[in-house]
């Protein structure tokens, strides 16, 4: 169980890779960085299970007593739940910036940005 | 081709290291110690039923103010960066085609429901899963609702602002007193714990978390509103 979520989560980050490296188009590239930190967020998220465990929530079905043996980690979910909020804000940036290079270039496309290249 | 190629080659290596750190994990048997501390003391110190709640907004309480802050600046660079070409009021900013019967009676009926659920998410933060940051999420996407059924549509400004200076300056003061009045700051022990599940538990936790989703409610709105005021040509 714990495989399979970790092996999903790092193929969507080689997907969210392979898509940033080869696409050229920038709207092409912000989608692959998000699918990149979804894969990302997917690992940490399974890092933190244990089997047999059950979510960090103290109601009935787990008493305050209990709760070390019956509990999966917390903290990578309380990371992640971090990571996805930074990374909604990374990605309102990256659309923003795109927006104003396309009215600065009238192109997405970064093969035909060239100052940068040597 | 050589690009796509190297590319290639680069994220094979990649994935072979990904493989190795699959194929070696074991999954703890038990708790590690920071996450022991939690399961055991969070009942008591904190009052709060959702362990991962109590982590966000009173152990690591600082961080989750540096993260709304950098969510405050990064609505404040993105209003900023488009501010130059908002379109003229009066007229829509994106040649959207009219929204339709369907989805302009249903936003009138979704909307309220949709607050009403983003509210009640973050009220509960302390005792079910949820909390400020996904209740605010929810509040936004029935702005986002509302953009999309009437393109036209512009929500104040002023207001936005408001609710989102008021409900972060509230959180700070709100941490300050928790020096005073508690151990250190962001302490939630300022109001009683009150008992344990109750909806008014957890000292200052239901609190914050309120703040906390009205201001991410607010900064996602107000991102929503700048991208949607800007002109496309």
């Amino acid at each position: 169980m714990i495989t399979i979520a970790m092996t999903t989560g790092f193929v969507l980050i080689l997907i969210g890779l392979y898509g940033a490296l080869t696409n050229t188009n920038i709207l092409r590239m912000i989608v692959s960085f998000t699918i990149a930190s979804t894969g990302v967020n997917v690992v940490l998220v399974s890092v933190g299970y244990m089997p047999g465990r059950t979510a960090p929530i103290l109601d009935d079905a787990v008493p305050v007593g209990s709760a070390t043996t019956s509990i999966i980690d917390p903290i990578p979910q309380a990371l992640v739940l971090t990571a996805i909020v930074i990374g909604l804000g990374v990605t309102a940036l990256m659309l923003a910036y795109a927006y104003r290079l396309f009215r600065i270039r009238q192109t997405l496309d970064i093969s035909k940005i060239v100052e940068l290249k040597w | 081709m050589i690009r796509k190629f190297a590319s290639v080659v680069l994220l094979l290596i990649l994935g072979y290291a990904f493989y190795s750190l699959v194929a070696g994990f074991v999954p703890d048997g038990e708790l590690n110690r920071s996450a022991a501390y939690y399961a055991e003391n969070t009942a008591r110190e904190t009052g709060a039923q959702n362990i991962v709640t109590a982590i966000i907004v009173t152990y690591r309480g600082l961080d989750t103010l540096g993260e709304v802050t950098v969510l405050f600046l990064t609505a404040a660079i993105v209003a900023q960066v488009l501010s130059h070409s908002r379109a003229p009021a009066g007229t829509r900013g994106s040649g959207f085609l009219p929204a339709g019967e369907l989805l302009e009676t249903g936003t009138r009926l979704l909307v309220p429901l949709i607050l009403l659920f983003g509210v009640y998410v973050f009220v509960n933060g302390h005792l079910t899963p949820g909390g400020g940051f996904q209740g605010g999420a929810i509040l936004a996407s029935a702005m986002l609702l509302l953009l999309l059924a009437d393109p036209m549509r512009r929500f104040s400004h002023r207001l936005i602002a408001k609710v989102e200076s008021i409900s972060g300056l509230t959180y700070v003061a709100l941490g300050v007193m928790g020096l005073v009045l508690a151990g250190g700051f962001l302490d939630n022990r300022i109001l009683p714990l009150g008992q344990f599940g109750a909806l008014f538990s957890a000292g200052a936790i239901p609190l914050i978390y309120s703040l906390i989703g009205l201001k991410v409610g607010a900064e996602f709105s107000s991102m929503l509103e700048s991208l949607e005021e800007t002109e496309d040509r």
